[in-house]
């Protein structure tokens, strides 16, 4: 199992390094499937950083892949666009009746009232409020985990731990929960890129149900008293009370997905990250204490969401290369991530690193991601409880990656806690 | 060296030193001073420097310049005093200065 992956990396390094630069598509759906992409972008922020290509997929478009440049798309929102009308946030571009509109798909002033409209959930003082819940539950899910035999790391604690996360944001029925894991997978899934996914005629049928099921949340909600749930903050927030049907379809999305494909697939990938890198593992156990910073490293090692896509919206300039008005823009945090004039040794696992916080999955500028010290909380008190319980977990098996160059994951990492 | 005096957002105060120059960021997370957090390094990217400087002090700051004020725009609990800490760069005049943090950076 190790030769093989390895032969598959050593394969993909060759093609990266020799292919003419002009055909590199670092966005081609097969580089995240067999986690190949880094050769290619470690090929561009080398040769050609700010690198255009015409991809069959995509059609034409520019890869932003150093740290810096990246930092620089990020905090110029007046140059790039994110407005779902110009493009949107991600490298696919979806027919218009298609196009998620929320608000980091929108730019100031109408992106700032609706993100300000949700982003009190995740203040300060409300994560204190709910660190208590969030430890029972982590207790709960790992105290429930199988000894001795294989299971699903992604289902049994990945999934049902930012499941039940996401349920209590929009105090959302718990006995339905996973109905809210369906929703993400299915709004992130795109046929062109995973045929496995659903058509987009059943996509959009899916995604109708779920608004379907919170209009019936929201038409409880705004004739109560407000609450401090999602729904209720929404239905009650002058900004946001008269969105558009298509305009509250698209922010559900981005909350569903935003609250969990990006933590579940760091919880997977930090246990493969640990796996993979046996003394840090030990540094670990031996200083339960790191557990904070390694939840930052983690998460730069993961980069749950591999790209944010922008739209020009002028003429200009990043790192010499002459962008035009109009052109997509897709800046990669994956390849930013591992850029070591801005990060060194970024292609190590090194969970006390110093200014280990300096990383790009977040993203930058006004879109900076609004539940990003909620994804740290969760994380840190699920390995704080993994080190008080299971001094060993194996992971057993090579975990299968999800198909999609924006969210970068896994459906299974088959693991074992020995008896 | 110059004296900076940290006051977190439950009323602990810690007090460091910080060179010419230097950003009152980097003074709080080269010590170890809980509560700045820095994540984008200095760059007035991120709003996690959050803090809140108050007469006399806020007289001697530079006036805040339109990157800094889109990033104050997202932070919870925006004051009229709220400034980030990158943003402040330490000189004479600003010699024994009191900061005040918020109940975290978000």
């Amino acid at each position: 199992m190790n030769l093989s992956n390895a032969e598959v990396q050593a394969a993909a390094r060759a093609e990266a390094f020799s292919m003419p630069i002009d055909q590199i598509d670092p966005g081609t759906p097969a580089y995240f499937e067999n986690d190949t992409v880094g050769h290619y972008f470690e090929r561009l922020r080398r040769d050609d950083p700010v690198h255009h290509c015409v991809s069959p997929l995509y059609g034409p478009y520019w890869s932003i892949t150093r740290f810096q440049d990246i930092m620089h798309v990020d905090m110029n929102h007046g140059i790039f666009s994110s407005d779902w009308s110009k493009g949107g946030v991600s490298i696919f571009d979806l027919p218009t009746d298609q196009k998620m509109r929320n608000f980091i798909s929108m730019d100031p002033p109408l992106h700032d009232v609706q993100r300000k409209a949700v982003s009190p959930i995740v203040a300060p003082g409300n994560l204190a409020n709910m660190e208590g819940l969030i430890r029972e539950r982590t207790c709960t899910v790992l105290d429930s985990l199988p000894r001795g035999e294989t299971f699903n790391w992604v289902d049994r604690v990945s999934i049902e731990l930012t499941t039940l996360m996401l349920a209590t944001l929009f105090d959302f029925p718990m006995e339905e929960r996973r109905l809210l894991t369906h929703w993400s997978d299915v709004a992130t899934a795109i046929q062109s890129i995973d045929p496995r996914a659903p058509s987009p005629e059943q996509r959009m049928a899916e995604l109708q149900k779920m608004a379907g099921y919170f209009t019936k949340l929201w038409n409880e909600r705004v004739n109560a008293a407000p609450r401090f749930d999602l729904i209720s903050m929404l239905a009650h927030n002058p900004a946001t009370r008269h969105m558009s049907p298509l305009e509250f379809m698209g922010n559900l999305v981005l909350l569903i997905v935003g609250g969990n494909d990006t933590t579940r697939n760091s919880m997977s990938g930090g246990l493969l990250a640990l796996h993979n890198n046996p003394s840090e593992w030990n540094k670990l156990r031996a200083n339960p204490g790191l557990a904070e910073s390694m939840v930052s490293e983690i998460i730069r090692w993961q980069t749950p969401l591999a790209h944010m896509r922008r739209t020009a919206l002028q003429d200009t300039e990043v790192a010499g290369k002459l962008i035009k008005k109009g052109d997509k823009v897709v800046m990669w945090y994956l390849s930013g991530n591992r850029d070591e004039e801005s990060i060194p040794n970024a292609s190590q696992f090194i969970i006390d690193r110093p200014r280990v916080r300096q990383h790009l999955s977040f993203g930058f500028g006004i879109h900076r991601c609004v539940g990003n010290r909620l994804a740290e909380m969760q994380l840190r008190i699920l390995w704080e409880e993994i080190l008080k319980r299971f001094p060993v977990i194996e992971v057993v098996g090579d975990p299968v990656r999800v198909r999609s160059p924006f969210v970068r994951g896994f459906t299974e990492l088959p693991v074992r806690i020995p008896v | 060296m110059y004296q900076v005096h940290f006051i977190a957002f439950d009323g602990q105060r810690r007090s460091v030193q910080a060179g010419e120059g230097e950003s009152l960021m980097r003074a709080a997370t080269d010590n170890a001073v809980p509560g700045i957090d820095g994540d984008c390094g200095g760059l007035c990217a991120c709003g996690t420097c959050h803090v809140y400087v108050q007469s006399p002090w806020a007289e001697h700051l530079q006036t805040m310049d339109s990157s800094e004020h889109n990033m104050l725009e997202f932070v919870s609990e925006r004051r009229d005093s709220s400034r980030l800490a990158c943003q402040i760069s330490m000189s004479a005049e600003l010699d024994g200065i009191e900061v005040h943090m918020p109940d975290g950076q978000h």
